[in-house]
């Protein structure tokens, strides 16, 4: 995952940046008023930040025969909100794009859409759904890691297809060919971080952490 | 959480990761964003930016990804181990 840098036309890297700038400066006011109103927050944050880094860094084989990491930012959407999470998830960008050449500065607005803001919203709707339809918490938190996961990957997929449709058929096939390459790959990855969350979420629970309430 | 199943939940992660390896799935296990990259490349398209700064070389990058992937594990063990600590208390 993770666009790499030159790799959307100028007009997309643009529109991206802009569509992604507002949630990045929403989630940190939401950030600066959480902490603020509950300070205890900060290790629960500090938590959701380091398990992103770690799952992000982890580069897993698959049953394609390609690699991919998985996003670790399901964690931060339920134990933080999917609003601070998009923080995390763009200080994890920037320190790969930076440091690594893994993504890029151009594609930074696009990679932060995916990662930060719809797989986050996505995980954090869907253990809310779970939640309300009477799953046992182990199993909402599961889900959403790993719907959160594959909405990353989709998304970016769909962001290529916007930026290279194909020439015969569209956004469709590109859609399907770029899907084809990140989500089959990407669906035992998602199962794995699914576990993971679950792990580190009951873990945190377990050691009455103080967790974010609402988005 | 009970422990066999923190345990089980673990241990399936692992398999999960190990299964194509297990499962004598042949592949380069390359990466997916590589993978995009070339089929972008094979439609004429050219990268109008480059990163500003790479690793020179494979070992440095694993360096760097390990480097991550240690501070967030050492992160996610302080918080855990501060709020049990806390806890006991």
């Amino acid at each position: 995952m993770h666009i790499m840098e030159g790799f959307l036309p100028p007009a997309h890297a643009l529109a991206w940046t802009a569509v992604s700038a507002p949630f990045v400066l929403a989630g940190l006011g939401r950030l600066r008023r959480m902490l603020a109103e509950k300070p205890e927050l900060r290790l629960t944050l500090g938590a959701a930040g380091a398990f992103a880094f770690v799952l992000s860094a982890l580069k897993l084989p698959s049953v394609t025969g390609s690699s991919s990491h998985p996003t670790g930012t399901g964690l931060g959407a339920m134990a933080v909100g999917p609003a601070a999470t998009t923080v995390i998830g763009t200080v994890v960008l920037l320190f790969q794009a930076l440091l690594l050449a893994h993504g890029g500065l151009t594609t930074l607005g696009a990679n932060i859409f995916s990662m930060a803001v719809a797989g986050p919203w996505v995980a954090w709707a869907a253990w809310r759904g779970g939640r309300r339809l009477g799953l046992p918490a182990g199993v909402a938190i599961f889900l959403a890691a790993m719907l959160g996961d594959l909405t990353t990957y989709g998304v970016a997929s769909a962001q290529l297809a916007l930026a290279f449709p194909d020439a015969a058929s569209g956004f469709a096939g590109a859609f399907a060919k770029f899907a084809g390459i990140f989500a089959v790959t990407q669906v035992p990855l998602a199962i794995a971080e699914g576990m993971l969350t679950v792990v580190v979420m009951k873990a945190l629970a377990a050691r009455n952490a103080t967790l974010g309430i609402g988005a | 959480m009970s422990r066999p199943l923190t345990i089980a939940l673990l241990l399936g992660a692992v398999l999960v990761a190990a299964a194509p390896l297990l499962l004598g799935i042949g592949g380069d296990y390359g990466g997916t964003d590589g993978r995009a990259q070339a089929e972008i490349e094979a439609g004429g398209y050219r990268p109008w930016a480059q990163p500003l700064w790479s690793p020179p070389g494979k070992e440095m990058e694993s360096l760097l990804f390990a480097l991550q992937a240690a501070i967030g594990a050492g992160g996610l063990g302080y918080v855990l181990g501060r709020l049990h600590g806390r806890r006991r208390r």
